[in-house]
């Protein structure tokens, strides 16, 4: 067995012991729990490093490896176990979880420093990660599911961790409902390719996908696949749980709600690429369609919001809008890229945020912050880095990843998601840019009674790494180097970019586009006449302006439309169908009975001895009945 | 090992253990609960035993005895277990000395309670190892009774209400189906017999088939409960005592399921196959409705009865569909919803003995007061909403499963109930152990106690074993399904699953 096959089980096992020792012993544990949490993700992380080395090591065509653990559910002649797959695709999610994971736990350590539930946080963090792990090394589709449950299980422990705050709760549970209506769309999903293919394994899928599946089956398995996808990465129409998400601690945003979970569904349209394929163009026009637009919706939102968390959840959104409209044009390798920098930039600056939020008191309104960098020089400098990255400002890591997705949609021909996507580009620079410069530019303001300071050693040590990886990550991807893409393309295929002028041109007008909106936000948010401007633009559409600050409606619309008609056909069932109507029956029929034996009714004391020896009486007449027939037969 | 007639003494142990409690003085409440207590571990340990000697392989019944007992009238005492009633002895023996623990409060005449209980016992026992329809329906009715004397007598303020439904609702489908035991007993062309495995090959007419399986299914469809016969069960398991609502809703419950795939189907099968439509409707409207209308509850005993309405109807689901995965896991599921519903009313019932009060509102806040008990909850309630990796999840699926592969469409509103059922769940989870404490009654609520750990431990073992490795109850389960599913389906018809399996190993 390759090295990598017998380490897969172990890279899964050590978070998730690391969890069950932690839930069982933590409370004894104290400051060690975080230690413990951190050291077992860490060591995955090495493990994932040394069968990366080992799959570079063998020839590109035997770099998939598939594992039988165990069986698992068998009946007839359905079958699925519990398959571990390592190839390239899954290797490079091994690293991005347990890496980012491993550094998002250190910073834990301080930033939870005090909490009373301190190892209960470091638990539920480490069950994430199993799950995550589960969810990219699994080789079937229902252990994916398992998986993919797993997290969203997770997010809600992790968002509702203070569950005291009603917000918290609620929030949780949202995610948690909304969740679950897109893994009944998934669910269907599973079944509908269970029944046509008749197994469930990845290779089984896909190959059944490039081979005897129709087109309208697979544009069917893909949509509700896909349906899916859009709960657990937060797209339209089920994006409405991550804005709220971010009542959890910071930590948790940065790990599963920016970096590893939400990519969950940009994972698996990659994974089952083929079965997308197969639908012959609709399933990936309705994927790149959907991104596309919740990239515009969800950065629209992002430009009026003043909670510093919630612009970041909005442009997780928006960006991971980006992953599936490069998925949805075949560009598999440029959304993989760009999930892999995302996570970096994504999570350094949810840290950054949390470190802001921590030298605050909690503060999480930009209107009360300014001028923290003089302040906090490590956490502005390295927000910074993460700023530019997003905003896609040459050599920034961002800057490679999004101008690859559009150049993607360019050259298959799509200029109107093109269009979107460049656009979506200046929106992003400037509510990114916006932030920073309220948070961290002008004059230091911050609220009453908070003494901002640096982040401490625990937070610095996850921030730096990260903003180097923001910095540079984009080499991972240059050109006649080690390729992102050359490396994925045995799994998700060629990439179609040419050579020539044309892309040098396309990243010329995506890095301007980027740099526009950096100085759109620096016209309207470093000066005083910047104040003036902004009311004139407003003035131009106040009902647009109205409309993006209250979220388009789209929560009010679910709750009147779809939570309140629900609850009341179901109290109408409950208190009078029910109640009223089946219940109604049963007691007229019992009063009937009661008028009939008008003459028995002392009988009817209400002492229950007597309804037992009425009882035993009935059984002794039932045999006496049934001997009676006997006779006479 | 194997020439010990296990099965039978672990139906009578429990009933020869009431001599026993009858010996206790009813003023040493301590004395009786050990005594209870011991008989039905000594039942389980030795239920182990058909476990043991259970051979897989095979869909034939085993570990039984065959005596006469009236042989003028054809009636005998035939017992044996195959593989789907070998769960459900291993549940009830398993759950028996878990309920006995639930019942450590019981303080108000103890003595005929613990009898009560181990009555129960027997009687659900014999139920399920009964292979002669005299026999069985002598334990079904046996079953009724202590069961009712249960929630009449140790139950909350409405009991007596709760227990007259419980009992009128249950004995009309019982007569119901001794007319049609009893017609089938005359129509036997043979010597008059009530043996089951005899009975099997009856020849009826498709119309008396028809009459004779609605005796059978307006029994069973009121002990499932199948909507619109179910009004009698929130308001049994509301008032019932805890221990009342464990077994009520994880074997009582199960009886009506185990009938319908014992005898209705395999006594009847052109009845069965012709009214599969009606039935699966009827489950689909249970899991759809049963989930809606837990939603809004306002009481949680009362929810969690609802929630079992649902998940019984994915059961009757699963038995209906007529393919081996479907079956297989409805059998699962009878045996999953036992451990999570069952777990589900012992910690209300903790928590109920904590604070007198079933109302969701008068709770908030407890996961702060009361930390382990609401994790335990949480595991518990995510095993019913079906989270893969727990046990839940694996019946669900294959029935799902089975659906699909014979009626496509039906699965869409079965599977709308996994979304409800979240719904419901957590939103309840969220009102009673989430939130800040706004009554102060909340505030110190003790956590569990070392006798509710042990009481709650195993079934979280098996929650966890069965979810993530289900192949040994599977395999037990398997042949004896396929052996319904092939009674179900016209034997003219294509063998197992000829859809859907294309290129299956």
């Amino acid at each position: 067995m390759t090295t990598d096959a017998v380490l897969a089980p172990f890279i899964i096992g050590l978070p998730l012991a690391g969890a069950v020792i932690l839930l069982l012993f933590g409370k004894r544990m104290g400051r060690v729990a975080g230690v413990i949490g951190s050291a077992t993700v860490g060591v995955a992380f090495i493990l994932g490093v040394i069968s990366f080395f080992s799959l570079l090591s063998r020839p590109e065509e035997e770099r998939a490896v598939s594992r039988h653990l165990f069986e698992w559910i068998t009946a007839g002649s359905f079958q699925a176990g519990v398959d571990l797959l390592v190839d390239q695709l899954s290797i490079v999610m091994v690293l991005v979880v347990t890496g980012v994971g491993a550094l998002i736990h250190v910073y834990s350590i301080g930033y939870m420093h005090g909490d009373e539930r301190y190892p209960r946080f470091f638990a539920y963090l480490n069950l994430f990660v199993a799950f995550m792990l589960v969810l990219v090394l699994a080789d079937n589709l229902l252990l994916l599911y398992v998986g993919w449950e797993g997290v969203g299980l997770c997010s809600y422990l992790l968002i509702g961790f203070w569950f005291e705050r009603r917000a918290a709760a609620n929030a949780a549970k949202k995610a948690f409902i909304v969740n679950r209506i897109g893994d009944f769309s998934f669910l269907l999903g599973i079944l509908l390719l269970a029944f046509t293919v008749g197994s469930l394994t990845i290779g089984g899928v896909n190959s059944a996908a490039a081979g005897e599946l129709t087109a309208g089956t697979a544009t069917v398995a893909a949509l509700l696949l896909f349906g899916g996808a859009t709960g657990k990465s937060a797209q339209i129409p089920l994006y409405v749980w991550l804005p709220d998400a971010m009542e959890g601690p910071t930590p948790v945003s940065a790990l599963i709600h920016a970096a590893t979970m939400v990519t969950a569904g940009v994972y698996m349209v990659v994974r089952f690429s083929p079965v997308f394929e197969a639908s012959g163009g609709t399933a990936l026009a309705v994927v790149a369609w959907v991104g596309a637009i919740t990239a515009l919706w969800a950065a629209l939102m992002a430009c009026a919001e003043y909670d510093i968390k919630r612009v970041l959840a909005y442009s997780t959104i928006s960006q991971l809008g980006y992953m599936f409209l490069a998925a949805g044009v075949g560009a598999y390798s440029a959304g993989m890229f760009h999930l892999v920098t995302h996570a970096f930039f994504k999570a350094l600056m949810f840290l950054g945020a949390g470190a802001v939020m921590h030298a605050l008191a909690g503060e999480v309104d930009m209107r009360k912050m300014g001028g923290l960098r003089k302040a906090m020089p490590v956490v502005g400098l390295t927000f910074l880095a993460g700023v530019l990255a997003i905003s896609g400002v040459a050599p920034f890591a961002g800057f490679f990843s999004k101008d690859s997705i559009l150049a993607s949609a360019w050259f298959e021909d799509q200029y109107a998601l093109w269009g979107i996507a460049v656009f979506t580009t200046l929106l992003t620079a400037f509510y990114m840019a916006r932030l920073f410069f309220r948070v961290f530019e002008g004059d230091l303001k911050v609220p009453e009674g908070a003494h901002p300071h640096d982040a401490p050693r625990s937070m610095a040590a996850a921030l730096v790494p990260l903003a180097v990886l923001a910095v540079i990550g984009g080499v991972i991807n240059l050109p006649r180097l080690v390729t992102l893409e050359h490396f994925l393309e045995p799994v998700v295929g060629e990439s179609h970019v040419p050579t020539g002028l044309t892309p040098w041109v396309l990243g010329g007008i995506a890095l301007l586009v980027g740099i526009a909106g950096i100085l759109i936000a620096r016209a309207f948010y470093t000066t005083t006449a910047g104040a003036t401007r902004r009311q004139r633009l407003q003035r131009l559409a106040p009902w647009f302006v109205t409309a993006v600050r209250n979220k388009f409606f789209v929560d009010r619309i679910y709750g009147r439309g779809i939570v309140l008609p629900g609850k009341a056909l179901a109290s109408f069932s409950s208190s009078v169908l029910d109640t009223k109507v089946i219940d109604g029956v049963v007691n007229g029929v019992a009063w009937l009975i009661g008028r009939g034996a008008e003459e028995g009714r002392h009988v009817q004391t209400g002492y229950v001895r007597n309804y037992a020896v009425i009882t035993l009486l009935g059984v002794v007449v039932l045999v006496g009945i049934l001997f009676l027939r006997i006779g006479v037969a | 090992m194997s020439e010990w007639p296990f099965l039978d003494i672990v139906v009578f142990l429990p009933l020869a253990g009431t001599l026993l409690i009858g010996l206790i003085p009813r003023a040493r409440v301590g004395a009786l609960r050990i005594g209870a207590l011991a008989v039905t571990v000594v039942t389980f340990l030795l239920s182990l035993g058909i476990l043991m000697n259970f051979d897989t392989g095979t869909a034939d019944f085993q570990l039984g005895t065959s005596v006469e007992w009236i042989p003028e009238w054809g009636i005998s005492y035939i017992t044996g277990v195959d593989g789907v009633s070998l769960w459900m002895v291993m549940l009830t023996t398993f759950l028996m000395p878990l309920s006995v623990l639930a019942s450590w409060s019981v303080e108000r005449r103890a003595k005929p309670y613990f009898i009560f209980l181990l009555t129960l016992e027997t009687g659900l026992l014999g139920v399920f190892v009964s292979l002669d329809l005299f026999l069985f329906y002598v334990f079904w009715e046996a079953s009724l009774v202590p069961m009712y004397l249960l929630i009449g007598i140790w139950g909350y303020r409405n009991r007596v209400y709760a227990a007259m439904k419980f009992f009128l609702f249950t004995l009309v489908g019982s007569l119901l189906m001794l007319v049609a035991i009893l017609f089938l007993y005359f129509s036997f062309p043979g010597s008059p017999t009530f043996n089951y495995q005899e009975l099997l090959g009856t020849p009826l007419s498709l119309g008396t088939q028809r009459l004779l399986f609605l005796g059978f299914f307006a029994s069973f469809a009121v002990k499932v409960p199948l909507v619109p016969l179910h009004t009698w069960l929130p308001d049994a398991h509301t008032e019932a005592p805890t221990a009342g609502s464990v077994m009520l809703a994880a074997v009582l419950l199960k009886l009506g399921a185990y009938g319908l795939i014992r005898f209705a189907i395999p006594l009847f099968p052109d009845a069965a196959r012709e009214l599969v439509p009606l039935v699966m409707t009827l489950a689909i409207i249970g899991i759809v409705y049963g989930a809606a209308v837990a939603i809004v509850q306002r009481d949680m005993k009362r929810l969690i009865a609802y929630s079992s309405i649902a998940h019984l109807g994915f059961i009757v689901l699963g038995v209906f569909v007529g393919s081996i995965q479907g079956m297989s896991g409805g059998i699962l599921q009878m045996l999953n919803h036992g451990l999570s519903t069952g777990a589900l009313f012992m910690l209300f019932g903790a928590l109920y003995e904590r604070r007198h009060t079933r109302r969701i509102a008068d709770y908030g806040g407890v996961a702060r007061s009361a930390p382990v008990l609401a994790g335990v909850f949480l595991f518990v309630a995510l095993s019913s909403l079906g989270l893969p990796g727990l046990n839940g999840f694996v019946g669900e699926f294959l029935v799902l499963l089975g659906t699909f592969f014979r009626y496509r469409w039906w699965v869409v509103p079965a599977a709308f109930g996994i979304i409800l059922a979240a719904i419901y769940l957590l939103w309840a989870y969220k009102r009673v152990f989430h939130g800040p404490i706004t009554n102060d009654a909340n505030l110190r609520i003790p956590d569990l106690r070392p006798r509710e750990m042990v009481m709650l431990a195993p079934i979280l073992v098996l929650i966890a074993f069965i979810g993530v490795y289900p192949k040994p109850f599977l395999d037990r389960i398997e042949p004896s399904a396929q052996k319904v599913v092939d009674q179900l389906r016209d034997s003219s018809a294509l063998p197992e699953a000829a859809v859907g399996d294309a290129d299956a190993p």
